[in-house]
């Protein structure tokens, strides 16, 4: 049985790379004094576990799944793990952004202080190794400590500068968030166990579950799991403690944590529950589209770099989140293909965003790193003072943005091949809304593209805004090589789709037991028929290479071939200074003016005397007033009235004590 | 025959356990307190050492030993050196008024009976009919700590309850093991020393030994 041998030693080998960073982890405290150290080999041997990682995942992709039992835990009560297809991708997944993100890491991190530095790599490695742990987790108890572990080693992450209060309370907000969804997790589990007392995840695939309360699993795991990914309306820490966080942690989170939950969704929904129900692919496609919208608008008014590409995670988890529902509606439908299509789609975008939003990610801690600045206002013209980052960066916002031929354009023209095919649906109702839904998606996805234009046309086009900006330095090689390794991903994800869905098959068997019709061939990815839609991003790559260098061509030679470089008309203002290019409020105005509805606008508007005017505007989340400022003032409310039992009078603690008693007894003497 | 003649005694003793209690409870100098404190100490220690001879129960000897040394001599005289020290000897008066604070104390005792009533049926010892003024001793006690504002008042009451405690567990079981009962009066010694330091504390902070000066530590 050489197979099975292989399969149950790539499982052993995905363990180890656990084991090995938690040794890292513990490492990197010892190495507390000695912080070249830490960077040049700690984080450098993280990255290559992380390789390590994505390298399992495609074996695991190929072979079938298999189960060990590990002797740790409580007695009675070992840890399962277990390597099938689904896990496997999404450990390429997490191998594949996070080897490039470690990298990238190992440059980034070289002049923090060597304390805080040994800590953070603790955090770091502890957080890699929960990530996996939940990945590979068999059965909730397993599950919920790898979870945990996620979550805390994340949040000492989140407030690694926690002298700064607003970096706690992100911090805070982000952990009690976290804590939320996982009390809901373990009830859907404790649901979903059906009684039988045994919490492998074998048990509860084979538990009987009634409607009621699979659904109640369903609805459970929907925000246990949307806590973690940033759905709307528990979404409020993704903008908080992205932009708290250091920025190849941020990437990490973005990038990789969120899809733990989307992973976590889809193992409970098509693996754990043996049965589902339409009406879950309805509510979580509505709120997936909710959250997009959500996410793209307040993306689009954001003026910090970093909380612009959180708002724009929220907006991809939506993306997700929809596929999500999507898939759910045609698999209950019957139409097994065109879930599996929905579903190609979805972790493809799930792969996409975890490569161009790291890289995102961060291009923005180079920037943070050169200027030490976040603001939007205060950047511009970064191009010529960082050409790597701005280049790959570019590529990134590119894919981000949806254009082909990068990855971002494959998954979107994916999932809305799929919605174009809903009219097929046997349900009425769902064929009269999901145009509206596919129209959704489109506007999310062209308003993407716009938040991308205003987040590299402010940060790196234009004039810098601060004659300092000028010097800025150029991230270094290590930065480079993670940089180039996301954006190496990026590419090739977009140049390469058909190859993507044909690894992604096992993945989509198991959960739909449909595979893609897929009538293309390497250079043409079609997913249903050539007939109906078609895609080939190489040849598209190769028309837009030739037109371009026909054109430069043509301009270089027969046009007149020289550089002319002349002043542009000014447009009658012959003072233009930086100051005066649009900003990164300007460029937002129009949304903001639209979705006024959903905002709280804070301006601040200058005096007309005032001789250095300064003009702030802030757009917040009207949802944080609506929902969670009730539940603040109320638990505020009851803390003050339970603050009232405390008299400071010792003689009212006894009464206290005394009435008890009395009233315990009263009730024994029944 | 002898079996009643002790078991009387014992519920003579129960009886002035119940009555010290009620005096405690009007008792308003803090001296006659540690005094009465003492009595009680002595009818306990006496109670126990009659039950350990009529039953049998040698280990009883211990607790009753042990009684008789520390709440009969040993802390007595601490209570009594620490209120010459701190002069702190006047006649303070209760939050509640003294006939008051008996009524609740009669109702307490009558409410103490009725619970002790189905308890003892089950219970097959002979002193069982004393269960009931062991509870209303536990309350009696608590009703002091409420009823006083100062802090040696409340240590003794404190203490008190824990006689009452004890006499429960004498009445109702024989006593507890030996290890226990150990466990239990070191836990009350050291409670006693911590108290004292605590009430020495509270001298310092607030130049008197009212407990309401507490009140000022709350949080606003």
């Amino acid at each position: 049985m050489p197979v099975a041998f292989l399969a149950d030693s790539i499982l052993d080998l995905a363990w180890g790379v656990v084991l090995f960073w938690l040794a890292l982890g513990g490492a990197s405290l010892l190495l507390h004094g000695s912080p070249r150290l830490l960077t040049r080999l700690v984080f450098p041997l993280g990255a290559l576990g992380a390789l390590g990682i994505a390298g399992v995942g495609v074996a695991g992709l190929i072979l079938p799944a298999s189960a060990m039992v590990l002797p740790i835990g409580l007695p009675d009560l070992p840890f399962h793990l277990r390597l099938d297809a689904l896990s496997a991708f999404f450990m390429v997944l997490l191998g594949g952004a996070a080897f490039g993100i470690t990298v990238y890491a190992t440059g980034y991190f070289r002049s923090m202080a060597a304390g805080p530095l040994a800590l953070l790599a603790m955090w770091y490695h502890l957080f890699l190794a929960g990530m996996v742990t939940v990945l590979l987790a068999d059965d909730a108890y397993a599950f919920m400590v790898a979870w945990e572990v996620m979550a805390l080693s994340s949040y000492f992450l989140v407030t690694t500068d926690h002298k700064i209060p607003e970096i706690r309370r992100a911090g805070f907000l982000y952990l009690l968030i976290a804590h939320v969804g996982a009390v809901s997790l373990l009830l859907a589990f404790g649901v979903l166990q059906g009684g039988e007392g045994d919490y492998t995840f074998n048990t509860m695939r084979l538990a009987e579950l009634t409607p009621f309360w699979s659904s109640a699993v369903f609805l459970l795991a929907l925000f246990g799991f949307g806590a973690k990914a940033g759905l709307v309306p528990l979404h409020v820490w993704l903008p908080e403690a992205h932009p708290a966080a250091p920025s190849p942690v941020s990437a990490l989170m973005s990038g990789v944590m969120l899809k733990t939950a989307i992973y976590g969704l889809l193992r409970a929904t098509f693996d754990l529950l043996n049965v589902q129900i339409g009406w879950w692919g309805t509510l979580a496609l509505a709120l997936g589209l909710i959250t997009a919208l959500y996410g793209v608008i307040f993306a689009a008014v954001q003026s910090d770099m970093k909380r612009l590409l959180a708002w724009s995670s929220i907006e991809n988890i939506g993306v997700i989140l929809a596929a999500f529902g999507l898939t759910l509606i045609f698999h209950t439908d019957g139409k097994g293909a065109l879930a599996a299509l929905t579903l190609t789609a979805l972790l493809y975008h799930a792969l996409n965003h975890a490569f161009f939003k790291g890289l995102l990610f961060v291009g923005t801690g180079s920037v943070l790193h050169a200027t030490g600045e976040r603001r939007m206002g205060h950047l511009g013209g970064l191009m010529r003072a960082m050409p790597w980052t701005a280049w790959l960066t570019l590529i990134g916002a590119l894919a981000i943005a949806g254009l082909p031929p990068l990855n971002g354009f494959v998954s979107e023209w994916l999932l809305l091949q799929a919605f174009l095919f809903t009219p097929g649906l046997t349900q009425p109702y769902l064929d009269m809304v999901v145009p509206v839904a596919a129209a959704s998606v489109a506007l999310a996805a062209a308003l993407a593209a716009y938040v991308m234009v205003k987040f590299y046309g402010v940060v790196f086009l234009g004039q810098p805004r601060d004659p300092a900006l000028r010097h800025a330095h150029d991230a270094g090689w290590p930065e480079r090589l993670g940089m180039l390794w996301l954006a190496a991903g990026c590419v090739l994800l977009g140049l390469l789709p058909t190859q993507v869905i044909g690894w992604l098959e096992p993945v989509v068997l198991m959960l739909t037991g449909q595979t893609l019709p897929g009538a293309g061939s390497w250079l043409l990815l079609a997913p249903v028929s050539t007939e109906r839609a078609s895609y080939a991003p190489l040849i598209f790559l190769a028309v837009v290479v030739v037109v371009l260098l026909l054109t430069y061509l043509w301009v270089r030679r027969v046009y007149h071939g020289r550089v002319r470089r002349s002043d542009p008309w000014d447009c009658g203002y012959p003072e233009g200074d930086a100051r005066m290019q649009d900003s990164a409020e300007g460029f937002g105005q129009p949304i903001r003016q639209i979705f006024e509805v959903f905002m709280r606008v804070e301006r601040e508007t200058p005096d007309p005397f005032d001789r250095k005017p300064h003009y702030r505007g802030d757009s917040r989340d009207k949802l944080w007033l609506l929902i969670y400022q009730p539940i603040d003032d109320l638990t505020a409310w009851l803390s003050k009235q339970a603050g009232r039992l405390q008299h400071g009078r010792i003689q009212w603690y006894l009464i206290y004590s005394f009435a008890t008693l009395i009233f315990l007894l009263v009730f024994a003497a029944r | 025959m002898t079996l009643t003649y002790h078991l009387q005694i014992v519920n003579l003793l129960a009886a002035l356990l119940l009555l010290i209690s009620f005096a405690m409870l009007s008792q308003r100098r803090v001296v006659g307190l540690v005094a009465l404190f003492a009595w009680q100490g002595a009818a306990l220690a006496l109670s126990t050492a009659i039950i350990a001879w009529s039953t049998g129960q040698h280990h009883l000897y211990y607790s009753a030993a042990l009684t008789l040394a520390l709440k009969v001599i040993a802390m007595p005289w601490y209570f009594y050196h620490l209120v010459k020290r701190l002069n702190v000897n006047r006649a303070v008066e209760p939050m509640i008024n003294i006939p008051t604070t008996m009524l609740i104390g009669i109702v307490l005792v009558i409410f103490a009976f009725n619970l002790a009533l189905p308890i003892s049926e089950m219970s097959g010892t002979v002193t069982r009919s004393t269960l009931g003024i062991a509870i209303a001793c536990v309350l009696l006690a608590f009703l002091m700590m409420i009823t006083r504002t100062k802090a040696i008042p409340q240590v003794i009451g404190f203490l008190s309850m824990e006689n009452g405690l004890f006499f429960a567990a004498t009445s109702a079981t024989y006593g507890m093991p030996l290890v226990v009962e150990l466990g239990v009066a070191l836990d009350v010694l050291v409670a006693v020393f911590v108290l004292g330091i605590f009430i020495f504390q509270i001298r310092e902070t607030f130049d008197s030994l009212d407990l309401k000066n507490l009140e000022k530590l709350k949080d606003k």
